[in-house]
């Protein structure tokens, strides 16, 4: 909690969540800590500045929602939409992330310590999402683009429909979802693991990743022709 | 486009008709299902089976031209720091651009600006062409997520959220490579050239007890400043109009099954959800129990809406307004004579036109083509969109007007009555001439 600025300490027993959110909204920079979450949903939702929010204690749904700019931490985990259409800055907490985590996201950092459940970074359209621990199944469902770094396990499905997003699991998949293939692991690949790793301070040898993607078959429907054919053989 | 040959000889099938066999030709040819823009084209019952019981002895009307009849609307007065008033009960309802061009998404904002109504984005994201030019924007929140962002979110003047849409309830949406521009793919985060799927199910939230929570986020993200609408395909109205009230919603769409789409299954389109006349009582009867309706939670019907007439039977119904989206395509040149010997080249006609998917709109609309696009300028097209909506307006006062009513949300159904058995079931108002109401609930 260090910086130029004093750190501002909002308890939520005191005050309600509207207050809170939009003391966040209004701040253009500066620290903030808010005690007694208690669950809470929406919990420092839309920020859309450089501030810095610590949150001491589990929350509900849509925690650092919309995030745009400045990050959060949270000590302890989170209920569904963790960081729902995050835009940019981070999104950091030390337990674990239930269903929706980093859903949608269009830019930024998400790191979850512990692990995800099902659904996690789906529809991610550019945000980078690392998982200390295993994420549930069908995520990365229909992922667009951004990175997925698991380095426990991932359940069903993972990747279902997917995009051009990129997945790294360093353990067991238990399955891949339509449309989704192992795929070879090029330096550049390594590269945006391992900066990935860095940044979210987590220590392993992307070496011991496999990296999965789309097979690109469902990009377009398949029409046939018969009739062309046809007449392209009596012709 | 059936009529059958003058040799009386020859019987077309009723089962078989030429339409059918085309299409298992084209099935066995391509192994595709039919993919298609426009709304359902099969005959359904519609508003045009009921009719006005204008004032007589027992009812007292209203001067047509000069007496008041106000048709302004206010809606989210009770939750939002800045309800969204509009002044005529027609808005336009959510076209995406990719589906359509910058150049008609703009020109639906001009159009709807003039008339001091709202606009609404659509699958894609706001367009910076289409916020500039409508006074009153609606930012969908839709499954897919395509081009949402924060900042957009907040320079709306109200949101919605999209659960589905009556073209396609239960389904995603469609968007073919061939109008999967450069812009149009870099706003949704995807490739250009292929075809994007929209999901059907949002990706953060799965039942109504969860969206109760999400609109709650999307309040605190705009400091409880807009209101918020759901959107749903007709197909269990009573049941999600109630859902969408315990959830929190200002505002309720339910679109009928004749609404339009750029691009979804044929079989979707004419197989799916109910017809509007059939939708509206429904939600009413839900707003009714909550005793919010026409109160705290305003009720917008769309699907096959055309004329001042379908306006003034739907509020009359239940709504409090009613959303246009095929009906503002024409409006501003879908379908026009004009192209009558593009339209055939591309295999249809002027008035028959549906493939709004391919991206080959010769009026320039639904189209990312820059040759095509050119054609449509977007301030005559806003001209025309304006002079339309203001005929709907019109239309709907003398209507209300000689039913008596000072303004047009006192419309009710008393003012009705139907042509065929099924109107009046559905509608819930009397076969003309009776006072019979077949299926009538006891309340």
């Amino acid at each position: 909690m260090s910086g130029r600025h004093p750190v501002t300490t909002i308890d939520l027993a005191e005050v309600s969540l509207r207050e809170l959110n939009q003391t966040l909204h209004r701040a253009q920079h500066g620290s903030f800590r808010v005690l007694n979450p208690r669950g809470a949903h929406a919990v420092a939702c839309g920020i859309d500045s450089d501030i810095r929010v610590e949150i001491d204690g589990s929350v509900g749904y849509y925690c650092a929602g919309m995030h745009q700019k400045g990050s959060v931490y949270v000590d302890g985990n989170a209920s569904t939409g963790l960081a729902e259409n995050i835009m940019s800055g981070i999104v950091r907490i030390t337990g674990s992330a239930t269903m929706s985590a980093g859903a949608s996201g269009g830019g930024g950092l998400v790191v979850i310590e512990g692990n995800a459940g099902a659904r996690c970074g789906i529809s991610m359209k550019g945000v980078d999402i690392v998982v200390g621990g295993n994420v549930g199944h069908m995520s990365a469902f229909m992922a667009q683009a951004g990175n997925l770094v698991v380095l426990g396990d991932a359940g069903a499905y993972l990747g279902d429909s997917l995009y051009e997003a990129n997945l790294y699991v360093r353990g067991a998949v238990e399955s891949l979802g339509a449309d989704a293939v192992r795929k070879e692991i090029r330096p550049e690949h390594v590269q945006t693991l391992s900066n990935l790793l860095e940044e979210a301070g987590m220590e392993a040898d992307p070496a011991d990743f496999h990296r999965y993607g789309s097979a690109r078959n469902l990009y377009n429907f398949h029409i046939d022709d018969v009739d062309a054919e046809l007449a392209g053989i009596t012709s | 486009m059936n009529r059958p040959p003058d040799d009386w000889r020859l019987r077309e099938s009723y089962t078989f008709d030429r339409n059918v066999i085309a299409e298992i030709h084209r099935a066995a040819n391509t192994g595709v299902y039919r993919i298609r823009g426009w709304g359902a084209k099969r005959k359904m019952p519609t508003l045009d089976d009921l009719v006005f019981l204008g004032a007589s002895m027992s009812r007292y009307p209203l001067e047509g031209y000069r007496e008041s009849c106000g048709t302004d609307l206010v809606i989210g007065e009770e939750r939002a720091a800045r309800p969204l008033k509009i002044d005529i009960p027609v808005t336009i309802a959510g076209m995406s651009f990719g589906s359509l061009s910058a150049e008609a998404k703009e020109a639906m904002g001009r159009g709807a600006s003039i008339m001091g109504t709202s606009t609404t984005s659509g699958d894609g994201g706001m367009l910076p062409e289409e916020r500039e030019h409508s006074a009153k924007l609606v930012y969908q929140v839709l499954p897919s997520r395509y081009g949402q962002n924060p900042d957009d979110l907040r320079s709306a003047d109200a949101i919605e959220v999209v659960v589905g849409q009556g073209a396609k309830p239960g389904g995603g949406g469609m968007l073919l490579g061939q109008k999967v521009s450069e812009r149009v793919a870099g706003m949704r985060a995807l490739p250009a050239g292929i075809d994007q799927r929209s999901a059907c199910r949002h990706p953060d939230w799965t039942g109504p007890d969860d969206l109760q929570i999400k609109i709650h986020e999307l309040r605190e993200i705009v400091d409880w400043q807009v209101p918020i609408y759901v959107k749903v395909g007709a197909a269990r109205p009573f049941y999600d109009t109630a859902l969408a009230v315990k959830a929190g919603a200002d505002a309720v769409v339910v679109d009928g099954m004749q609404g339009g789409t750029a691009a979804t299954q044929d079989v979707f389109i004419e197989h799916a959800g109910i017809p509007t006349i059939a939708a509206i009582p429904e939600a009413v009867r839900a707003l009714q129990d909550l005793d919010v309706h026409r109160k705290s939670v305003k009720l917008f019907a769309s699907g096959g809406i055309r004329s001042g007439a379908d306006v003034a039977k739907a509020l009359a119904l239940g709504a409090d307004a009613v959303s246009i989206g095929t009906a503002a395509l024409i409006a501003i040149g879908d379908n026009h004579p004009d192209y009558d010997e593009e339209y055939r080249e591309l295999g249809s006609a002027a008035g028959f036109w549906e493939d709004l998917q391919d991206g080959t709109d010769p009026a320039g609309i639904a189209t990312q083509d820059p040759r095509l696009r050119a054609r449509l300028d977007p301030v005559v097209a806003g001209r025309r969109l304006a002079n339309y909506l203001q005929v709907l307006t019109l239309e709907t006062q003398t209507l209300a007007r000689a039913c008596g009513k000072s303004h047009i949300t006192n419309l009710e159904p008393e003012d009705l009555a139907a042509l065929t058995v099924e109107a009046a079931a559905m509608a819930q108002v009397p076969v003309a001439g009776t006072d019979w109401i077949p299926g009538r609930r006891k309340r």
